[in-house]
């Protein structure tokens, strides 16, 4: 059986690509911000916190880690409506993405801060430095260096899962597939090509996070 | 039909998860061979071989799950071949669980001490022996922790499979949704099925981790 490849008619409607892959890159870059946010807020909440404000939030984590993406997306775009919360699917689409990665960063951020040791804290008190100069150079930014290998992957990870976000119809990449997909039959090369997209796109992210990090951690 | 949502429903669910996890020990178990594979090439002394093992990893790790899945399913049919889901499943879940599993334990392989490996060079050993008698054994300690960590991701893709019509638990819980027009409490308890399946992993991949850096 022979099979002829025919990219055309997939190049033929490269506008839905494009719009597709412009929301798969806010998607992504909206949910790394957000994301972190949650993440330095919920990892401080955890280590300085007190235990009302440590449980409910290693509860967000926990419920987060141990259930699928997909299912989270499905309960906030298809469940909550019900509760008076409706969403259209691109909001929706961005919720459930930095809600997802918020837990995440939790921990990882989480991690890197108590990795420090105490006896550098307890170096930089008896060096008679102040509080804030104690967080900012012995325990952010030397943390900051350690989880940094970690969140990059994660990102990454994240901005691939955002293809899940078309099951619920957010016109991100992977829904602008499926479109030309039905319009040409074009099966094959459809999702080959977005493949090589989504391939290319966390290459390129990869690049830009070693490239951040030498510029920012390598060198001191 | 709408109908009410009742215990029979979650009943279904239940069952439903069955199929997840027949998937999961699918793709553990063709991502373990598919795995094995690829941390044997990443270690291997010969560099086009480690090459081979690294572009395969960067390739699958850096394209989504779901693409994967629908390359196999829709893909595949153009050549004349019929694709089930069961087979566009586990062909999915066997490369991309490949992928992972061969970068967690090609660490392993790689946390060993080369003087461990020069060790059994002087002794004699050919590189299999090596790897049989010296590497793998204290290896085997150090892995399984992160693979149980996985083995929790593995069981929350699976849920991916759903959209290429494969029945289990979360799309059963669609289904059920669709009869019974009550998305909240449907998602709720299909979130707490897979909670209930991940929850114990993860905290036993803790404890294992744990114990072993007291025993380090």
């Amino acid at each position: 059986m022979t099979y002829s490849f025919q990219f055309r008619d997939v190049f033929a409607s490269w506008e839905f690509l494009l719009d597709g892959l412009i929301l798969t890159l806010e998607l992504s870059l909206i949910a790394m911000v957000a994301g972190l946010a949650i993440g330095i807020a919920g990892a401080a909440a955890r280590v300085y916190g007190g235990p009302w404000v440590r449980r409910p939030v290693a509860v967000y984590v926990e419920a987060i880690r141990n259930t699928p993406l997909i299912v989270q997306l499905f309960l906030i775009f298809f469940g909550l409506p019900s509760a008076g919360l409706k969403f259209d699917a691109n909001t929706a689409a961005m919720l459930a993405l930095s809600v997802n990665l918020g837990a995440y960063s939790i921990e990882i951020i989480r991690a890197g801060l108590e990795a420090i040791p105490r006896s550098q804290i307890e170096a930089g008190q008896s060096l008679g430095l102040s509080g804030v100069q104690i967080f900012r150079y012995i325990i952010a930014f030397p943390a900051l260096k350690l989880m940094f290998p970690s969140l990059a992957s994660q990102f990454i990870l994240l901005m691939l899962a955002t293809s899940v976000v078309s099951q619920i119809s957010a016109q991100d990449l992977f829904h602008a597939a499926s479109i030309i997909q039905s319009r040409t039959f074009r099966d094959f090369e459809v999702y080959i090509l977005v493949a090589v997209a989504y391939l290319v796109l966390a290459l390129v992210f990869r690049v830009l996070f070693a490239g951040f990090y030498q510029l920012v951690f390598a060198r001191r | 039909m709408i109908r009410e949502l009742s215990y029979i429903d979650v009943l279904y669910m239940i069952a439903a998860t069955r199929w997840t996890l027949a998937l999961t020990a699918i793709a553990f178990l063709g991502g373990g061979i598919v795995g094995l594979l690829i941390a044997l090439l990443r270690v291997s002394s010969f560099a086009p071989l480690r090459w081979m093992g690294g572009f395969y990893v960067l390739v699958v790790q850096g394209t989504p799950l779901l693409a994967w899945l629908f390359v196999f399913f829709f893909g595949l049919s153009i050549f004349g071949i019929t694709v089930s889901p069961w087979i566009a499943a586990a062909a999915s879940y066997s490369i991309y669980a490949g992928a992972f599993l061969g970068e967690i334990w090609r660490g392993c392989l790689q946390a060993i001490p080369r003087t461990q490996w020069e060790a059994g060079a002087s002794l004699g050993l050919g590189f299999t022996q090596q790897l049989r008698y010296i590497i793998v054994p204290q290896a085997l300690r150090l892995a399984i922790p992160p693979t149980v960590g996985f083995l929790v991701q593995l069981i929350k893709n699976t849920s991916l499979a759903a959209v290429i019509g494969f029945i289990e638990l979360t799309r059963e819980g669609q289904l059920t949704t669709a009869t019974t027009f009550r998305p909240f409490t449907v998602y709720l308890i299909v979130a707490a099925i897979y909670f209930s399946l991940c929850f114990p992993l993860t905290q036993w991949s803790r404890w294992l981790e744990r114990r072993l850096h007291v025993a380090r």
